[in-house]
């Protein structure tokens, strides 16, 4: 068996003109959790529905568990777990209701439903609701409940559609715990995100830009590797500061934190807090300028403005 | 095995949540009765008790004798009496009568003229049942006390009335509403129920799952032939206390026929759904099939009366072999066999949408 639950090749998608997924390469190494970060729009969701054989793709291929996609994805269906977008559970029936109907859709054996949907309940912290209708439950009550659905059937591969955008911070802080519990049972979890936070949390994962993969990594190596000095600079103007300093033909972007401003400078320039500080010195602006590590936002940052100086 | 528990699990689910949406629950009992009370009450082509004025210039015995054998008739309600025929015209553009009588100065001279007509009526053609109703009253005899009566021909043709000799219109119209009700619900339960599941997202968890397409469409689609059957168990109930729709044929016979049409309906009812987007959508090509089924299926209008082209997607419409097969078994005490036109048209059309269904069908977003 290979050491690759999905490995995608050339993987393209158009919808009329719009080119939604560039030619997409992607390794997923199995038992891991793969990120996928990028902005609303940037393709995302359709490479996961591409992956599931929910959508085709227009150019290129892939092999998933082993099974090639586009083709018969019917073999691969009892092996995936999927949790969309937006909620797909079904509002006008009960927690166990939904539970109940996953398990007889998956053809669970008759005499394991009841144990297993009650230790998904368990294990999901759901039994307060498991008779409350599941549309009237809060954002995070629905995805978790949608989680419990998505794993039933001990799905060798989960495939999760930006699971956490619409719950709280504490929901999304669980969330990756029941995550991190699956991988280390061998899950191999593939999501989609745009919290940088949660990218962070990944074991390896792909920044996706306009349907195009801009970078490939762990995040320590992609943070180790951004091609770009960071300077963040404390001014006691953060504004009047952020203008002189867009004005330097050598930054690529600034980005202001409360009244801290990260810059990020292409490496091939030396000295770049000698470059900011003397700029901000000329103009009269006090401010105190310092080097520090890539976060993965300056990932993010560097690798999607990097794009348009690749192609000119 | 796995096959059926699927289907099983749809079909369950199904119920469930159409017992949880009173709305729904209470149309699928609701629409029937209520079509049924307003349209055995309210549609009635035997029409009486026309509106009339009467503008008797002639005021003798005889015309006064007249007036009051017209009554009787009950074909008109006389609802006032004015000097002249041309108060009688007002009266019609005002849209207060539907006939007007004249009777000239000289009726009872011309009563007696064989080349001149006795009474004039003036009738709002616009309607032209009613021209039809007034019609009738040509046959009245005008009878005189005094002279040489003129003897009404003996008719010709005698008129013997098969199957409805009261010409009750319900007896007519309920066998017919059955189709017009199944066509109503039927096909829009099932494209709705369908586009829902897509509206809500809920399609895109079920295709992910190993469930078929197969088992989708029975699953969803197994709920709803219940549900017809029951409609027409409520209409033939209903039809009979409060109409006394005979049912001469075999009871059997008729569920076989309604089984052919729901299928043709829920076909239609898949088809639609795999073409609309929203709910809304679904309605509409819902209302745009239920039209022409009400229309041109002979429903109403007796179909032979209908122009070619009218009659020719008439024939298209499930309804109107239905609404066939429903007169005839209820009515004629016809035999499903002898029917067989009608069953071969309603299969033909369920495959051919079914087929079509199948084909839109795919367990894909694009």
């Amino acid at each position: 068996m290979s050491e690759l639950a999905i490995k995608a090749r050339g993987l393209s998608k158009d919808f009329g003109d719009l080119r939604a997924v560039s030619s997409l390469d992607l390794d997923v190494p199995r038992g891991q959790i793969y990120g996928f970060l990028g902005p609303n729009g940037s393709g995302k969701s359709t490479t996961i529905r591409m992956l599931c054989g929910l959508l085709k793709p227009t150019e290129g291929s892939a092999d998933v568990l082993g099974v090639h996609v586009p083709g018969s994805t019917h073999d691969l269906k009892p092996r995936i777990g999927y949790m969309t977008q937006k909620f797909s559970l079904f509002g006008d029936m009960t927690v166990h209701e939904n539970l109940q109907f996953i398990a007889e859709i998956y053809s669970l054996p008759v005499r394991d439903r009841a144990a297993r949907i009650a230790e998904l309940l368990d294990k999901y912290d759901l039994v307060p609701q498991a008779k409350q209708l599941a549309g009237t439950m809060s954002g995070g009550q629905k995805q978790r409940l949608a989680l419990a659905c998505a794993v039933l059937h001990h799905p060798e591969l989960l495939l999760l559609d930006e699971p956490t955008s619409a719950v709280d911070p504490q929901s999304r802080r669980d969330f990756w715990s029941n995550l991190f519990r699956l991988a280390e049972g061998g899950t191999t979890i593939m999501v989609s995100t745009h919290y940088m936070d949660e990218a962070e949390r990944c074991h390896r994962l792909a920044i996706l830009d306009e349907g195009v993969k801009v970078a490939d990594g762990t995040p320590q190596a992609l943070q180790a590797d951004t091609g770009m000095h960071i300077v963040e600079v404390t001014a006691e103007d953060p504004y009047a500061a952020q203008a002189v300093i867009d004005e330097l033909a050598e930054v690529v972007s600034v980005t202001q934190l409360g009244v801290r401003l990260r810059v990020l400078i292409p490496e091939r320039i030396g000295e770049p807090v000698r470059l900011v500080e003397s700029a901000l010195a000329a103009r009269q602006l006090s401010a105190d300028v310092r080097k520090t590590p890539a976060s993965l936002e300056d990932v993010f940052v560097a690798a999607t403005m990097d794009r348009p100086d690749n192609a000119t | 095995m796995k096959f059926f528990g699927r289907m099983l699990a749809i079909i369950k689910k199904e119920v469930r949540q159409l017992s949880r949406d009173r709305l729904t629950f209470g149309m699928i009992v609701g629409i029937p009765i209520l079509q049924i009370l307003l349209f055995g009450y309210a549609i009635n082509t035997d029409v009486r008790n026309l509106k009339t004025a009467i503008a008797n210039e002639s005021n003798s015995d005889l015309s006064r004798q007249f007036i009051a054998e017209l009554g009787q008739t009950q074909v008109v309600d006389i609802v006032g009496y004015v000097a002249t025929p041309a108060e009688l015209e007002e009266q019609l553009r005002r849209g207060a009568i539907s006939i007007g009588v004249s009777i000239p100065p000289d009726f009872d001279r011309r009563t007696t003229d064989r080349d001149r007509a006795a009474i004039n009526l003036l009738v709002d053609g616009s309607d032209p049942t009613i021209v039809g109703i007034a019609s009738q009253l040509k046959a009245m005899p005008v009878r005189f006390d005094a002279g040489a009566a003129i003897e009404s021909p003996p008719p010709n043709i005698e008129v013997r009335a098969y199957y409805n000799p009261e010409r009750r219109t319900p007896v007519n119209i309920i066998p017919g509403l059955m189709g017009i009700i199944l066509t109503l619900t039927m096909t829009m339960f099932t494209a709705v129920a369908i586009v829902r599941e897509r509206e809500r997202g809920n399609l895109e968890l079920l295709i992910n799952t190993p469930v078929t397409s197969a088992e989708l469409m029975v699953g969803k689609v197994v709920p709803y032939i219940v549900i017809g059957m029951i409609q027409l168990a409520l209409i033939l109930v209903v039809g009979d206390l409060l109409f006394q729709v005979p049912m001469r044929g075999s009871i059997v016979d008729l569920y076989l026929a309604a089984g052919a049409f729901i299928a043709a309906n829920l076909s239609l009812g898949l088809f639609i759904s795999t073409a609309a987007k929203t709910q809304f959508q679904a309605m509409q090509v819902t209302i745009f099939f239920l039209l022409p089924s009400i229309l041109l299926s002979g429903f109403v209008f007796p179909f032979d009366g209908m122009p070619r082209f009218a009659q020719f997607l008439g024939e298209i419409l499930p309804t109107t072999h239905f609404i066939r097969l429903t007169r005839g078994i209820m009515l004629r005490d016809a035999a499903l066999l002898e029917l067989y036109p009608e069953l071969i048209a309603l299969a033909v059309f369920a495959t051919v949408m079914m087929t079509a269904a199948a084909l839109r069908f795919t367990k894909r977003l694009d």
